[in-house]
């Protein structure tokens, strides 16, 4: 028997611990990723550190401790817009959780025709700056609005107007955090149920919704911070109702006062950061609860239950395009309400204040450049996180960076740059009020999400893929190139088309942002309504809501050809 | 194997810990030139542990790991040389099977006539020569393994490393594939570590097997030497089934068992009146020919019978003492002959060649 000989040439060296050798990918590797977690710094950690000191500074930028938050909570006008926040939000989501949760049950749990058309007609609102819905609910509740009378007398603008266009614009959200959660239903607990003989209401309490809490929970969460981080639908709709959002907006851009506008956002991001955490703690509570086993959910036909889940869905998808039938139709009609005959008036931007047609076209502009340059970042970034070696501290805090520009709202975001890159003392002060800034800001805003899908991607990929390359001597980057992106082509589309459509829709962090070279479609919607020019509003918005549609068809049916082209190896 | 010839590969005196966790604890194992060696163990052992760390996957946290000659201990896994076979294959699947193949020889600027070349050699050594332009979505599990296998033996490694490599596959395929990649390794004589918790696996496959359990190395040696002669308790369950029986030894040489005393050359140095435990397989026992005065007979009764196909397996009690028994395998002929039945009373023998003493008393109980 030969057992192990042991040689003692270099007994000495082996009581030391071994120091791995750093390859040159390794560093490159590191190099990387540390280069975009410094964008990270740049673009979000510094600017957030920028607007807390300002709001502990006088407007000659001297250091006066907490006068600013005193001030704040001594004003009632100012403080009060806490309490009218929480209160429109959480009234939003506790009635558009519950909707979204039907409507996903319905999708999910039901054999109810067309869930297809049903689902896509849900979605429509994510496509829309969340100005639209505001702006169509004032043709239908407002002053002249069609019908008015539904209100019973009630004003339209005020916590009822911004509840109704809340309630559309973050429906699609919530709902798709729903679907998600749904669709990972176990049937075998089903079965189990039936088997001891429980009905359906009972099965729907021990099963169906022990299953879907913490989709529940994280829905909740996800629909509180959007509709409190929400501009739009309180710009147009809010009146005299102060809520944190539009504060800060009036504080900075009506009155100048920049110190107070920081607070105003220091005090948003208080709920926002909260709502943050607990999504977090809820969703990874729903992943451990998934098991690998579970046996996909199989609805059975039942014609009375189906139908009145078909009832529900076509009520809440009538109101979803009479919304948007609403913004299209007054876009078109000469002078509402007067004479509604057909006329494209109200697309002649030029003719208004706002930034005309070019305003649209910079947001093809940004919104190409936010997609290529964020999905080549957030991808890369992510890769780096997920399979690069050693390293644990760089790549935790580079972690950590990514999922903070969630907690983040867009207001103070953008606030936060004015401080931050409009500083003198900057000397990337030079992209101030340029395309560039515009495109950085809505990239670190969507940052996250994108992260996400692209983490769960890389996550599916065989994770010795990188040994066996490197086995074969091949660098990391070839086979990044070769086999990582062409495996995760279809998370890499969605992540473009994710920040394309956002970086068209979105108006909170660019508002403070733009210049009159770079006005932005969705700015211009804001400042048009704000000039009254309502019905141009409407136009933009459709143009915008049919840009985004269309670019997504045209994403749909190219991802379709080119995963067949480079996919051949998905089908057997 | 040949001491005198320096090893191909040294591993010595290797530990690696996961935090306050020691998977692997001071291992030192020799492996030489073109020989296959088998690592066996209970799954969570650290076989892998123990292949990731010689691949540079895993860098040890200490220990010294020499390759041809040279000092690879603290290298990354791109400037080590040898090749690699996963358990999930690690195909890339958005690339044909030629492309797979070729993956390696790219990047080496060999130009594109002898890539073809050397791709439908390997192809062909593997008998997937039709298959070069499918991708590995198309293929059966076992053609999958030997695609992976082509790929890492492309670029001409010094050591093949193989982990689990037959484990996701159906029993027939993986009987077939045993047989079919020892013979591609003795062709080309590449030194081949293969990672498996399958002892039949291993003891079909290799030159040598290096039995593991709980990070450390438990035996090293020829599957004959591990299964004739197995160095510890550990490696004697393990490894096919074995007979634990309880024992005193009687004086040097001999061991008392029940109202017999046997001859044990494993007893020779061990101090009159300890506990020890002796070990016999099921295989070895004898029947035939055997009566009240040959050596190490024993006097027992058949209590069951549980036909196996080729043998019967007999539990049977020790006379005079119904707490001890153990296991013999009987063959159908010997079953015929001698009319064994339940409560019929034999003598056996325990050849003393097949007999081994342990110090320990031994739990029986290993999971597999
Ligand atoms: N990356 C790791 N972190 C912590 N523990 C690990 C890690 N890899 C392996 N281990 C532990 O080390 C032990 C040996 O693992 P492994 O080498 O994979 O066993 P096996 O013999 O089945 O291949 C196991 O207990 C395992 O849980
Ligand atoms: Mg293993």
């Amino acid at each position: 028997m030969s057992n192990g000989a042991i040689t003692t040439t270099a007994a000495g060296l082996a009581g030391q611990t071994i120091k791995p050798k750093v390859s040159s990918e390794d560093w490159i590797m590191r190099a990387v990723l540390v280069g975009i977690a410094l964008y990270l710094l740049i673009t979000m950690v510094f600017p957030l550190y920028a607007i807390l000191s300002k709001s502990f500074e006088n407007p000659d930028g001297v250091f006066i401790g907490l006068s600013n938050y005193i001030k704040f909570f001594s004003t009632p006008a100012l403080f009060w817009s806490i309490q009218n926040s929480l209160t429109v939000t959480l009234i939003t989501t506790f009635i558009v959780v519950p909707l979204a949760f039907v409507f996903a049950y319905a999708l999910t749990r039901s054999c109810m025709p067309f869930k297809g058309l049903f689902k896509g007609i849900a979605l429509i609102p994510i496509l829309m700056p969340s100005l639209l819905p505001a702006i169509a609910l004032v043709y239908l509740f407002g002053a002249q609005g069609l019908i008015k009378g539904a209100l019973m007398g009630q004003e339209l603008y005020g916590p009822i107007g911004i509840v109704m266009g809340e309630c559309i614009f973050v429906f699609p959200h919530v709902l798709t955090i729903l679907l998600i959660a749904m669709a990972n239903a176990d049937a075998r607990l089903y079965e189990a149920a039936q088997v001891l003989g429980a009905g359906k209401i009972k099965t729907f309490f021990t099963v169906t919704l022990p299953g879907v809490r913490y989709g529940l929970v994280s829905a909740f969460f996800v629909g509180f911070t959007l509709v409190i981080t929400d501009f739009g639908v309180p710009k147009v709709l809010g009146g005299k109702y102060n809520v944190l959002a539009t504060d800060i907006y009036k504080q900075v851009v009506g009155r100048l006062d920049f110190e107070m506008g920081a607070v105003v956002g220091m005090v948003l991001l208080v709920p926002a950061v909260a709502a943050f955490f607990a999504d977090r703690i809820a969703q990874s509570r729903q992943v451990a609860l998934l098991s690998a086993r579970a046996v996909p959910y199989e609805p059975k036909p039942s014609r009375r239950f189906d139908m009145m889940m078909m009832g529900f869905c076509m009520l809440i998808g009538a109101l979803i395009l009479t919304v948007l039938g609403t913004a299209a139709f007054a876009s078109v009609a000469k002078l509402w309400p007067y004479n509604l005959s057909f006329s494209l008036n109200h697309y002649d931007f030029d003719l208004m204040d706002g930034g005309g047609w070019d305003s649209y076209f910079n947001t093809l502009e940004l919104a190409a450049w936010v997609a290529v340059i964020g999905t080549m970042a957030v991808f890369t970034g992510a890769y780096l996180v997920e399979k690069s070696k050693g390293f644990e501290t760089g790549r935790s805090m580079m972690q950590f960076l990514c999922m903070i520009p969630m907690a983040v709202p867009g207001l103070v975001l953008g606030l936060a740059y004015i401080f931050f890159f409009n500083d003198p003392d900057n000397p990337l002060g030079f992209i101030y009020h340029t395309m560039p800034i515009l495109v950085i800001c809505t990239v670190t805003h969507f940052y996250t999400v994108s992260h996400l899908t692209a983490v769960t991607a890389l996550k599916q990929m065989d994770p010795e893929f990188e040994a066996v390359s490197s086995s074969l001597k091949v660098p990391f980057y070839r086979t990044f190139i070769r086999v990582t992106v062409p495996v995760c082509l279809p998370a890499i589309l969605d992540i473009s088309m994710y920040l394309f459509v956002n970086a068209m829709t979105t108006v909170s962090a660019v508002v403070f942002l733009y210049s009159p070279d770079t006005a932005l479609a969705s700015v211009a919607m804001l400042n048009m309504d704000d000039a009254g020019d309502t019905a141009p509003a409407a136009a933009m918005g459709m143009l915008i809501v049919g840009t985004a549609a269309g670019v997504r068809l045209v994403h749909m049916l190219l991802s379709h050809g080119l995963l067949r082209r480079t996919q051949a190896w998905r089908y057997r | 194997m040949n001491d005198s010839q320096a090893a191909y590969l040294q591993v010595e005196n290797l530990t690696k810990m996961f935090g306050d966790f020691t998977a692997l604890k001071d291992i030192s194992l020799d492996v030489f030139e073109s020989e296959f060696v088998c690592f066996l163990g209970p799954s969570g052992c650290g076989k892998t542990t123990l292949l990731r760390a010689i691949a540079g996957l895993d860098i040890q946290t200490r220990g010294r790991i020499e390759q041809a000659g040279k000092d690879i201990s603290a290298l990354p896994p791109s400037e080590r040389d040898f090749g690699i076979v996963f358990q999930s294959y690690a195909l890339f699947p958005n690339l044909s099977i030629k492309r797979n193949v070729a993956y390696g020889l790219e990047n080496k600027g060999m130009a594109k006539p002898d890539i073809d070349a050397r791709v439908k050699e390997l192809l062909e050594l593997v008998g997937l020569s039709d298959q070069g332009d499918k991708y590995s979505a198309q293929l059966s599990g076992g053609q999958q393994q030997r695609v992976a296998l082509a790929r890492a033996l492309a670029t001409s490694p010094g050591l093949l490393l193989l982990d689990e490599p037959l484990s996701a596959l159906d029993a027939k395929v993986r009987g077939h594939l045993r047989h079919e990649i020892k013979e591609l390794q003795s062709k080309i004589g590449v030194t081949t570590i293969m990672v498996t918790h399958d002892q039949e696996e291993a003891l079909t496959m290799a030159d040598r097997i290096v039995v593991m359990n709980h990070g450390i190395i438990e035996q090293v040696g020829s599957p004959n030497e591990i299964y004739d002669d197995p160095a510890s308790p550990f490696v004697a369950d393990f490894i096919g089934t074995m007979n634990f029986l309880e024992a005193t030894i009687a004086a040097p040489g001999r061991v008392r068992f029940g109202a017999a005393e046997l001859t044990a050359t494993d007893a020779d140095g061990l101090q009159a009146g300890s506990d020890v435990t002796i070990c016999i397989r099921p295989e070895d026992v004898t029947t035939r020919g055997v009566d009240a005065g040959t050596d190490n007979a024993i006097k027992a009764t058949v209590t069951d019978l549980e036909f196996l196909g080729s043998v019967t397996r007999a539990t049977l009690n020790v006379a005079g003492d119904d707490s001890l028994e153990f296991r013999a395998d009987f063959s159908a002929n010997l079953m015929r002959d001698l009319v064994i039945e339940n409560g019929k009373d034999v003598t056996v023998a325990f050849p003393t060649d097949h007999l081994h003493v342990f110090t320990e008393r031994v739990q029986t109980e290993v999971e597999v």
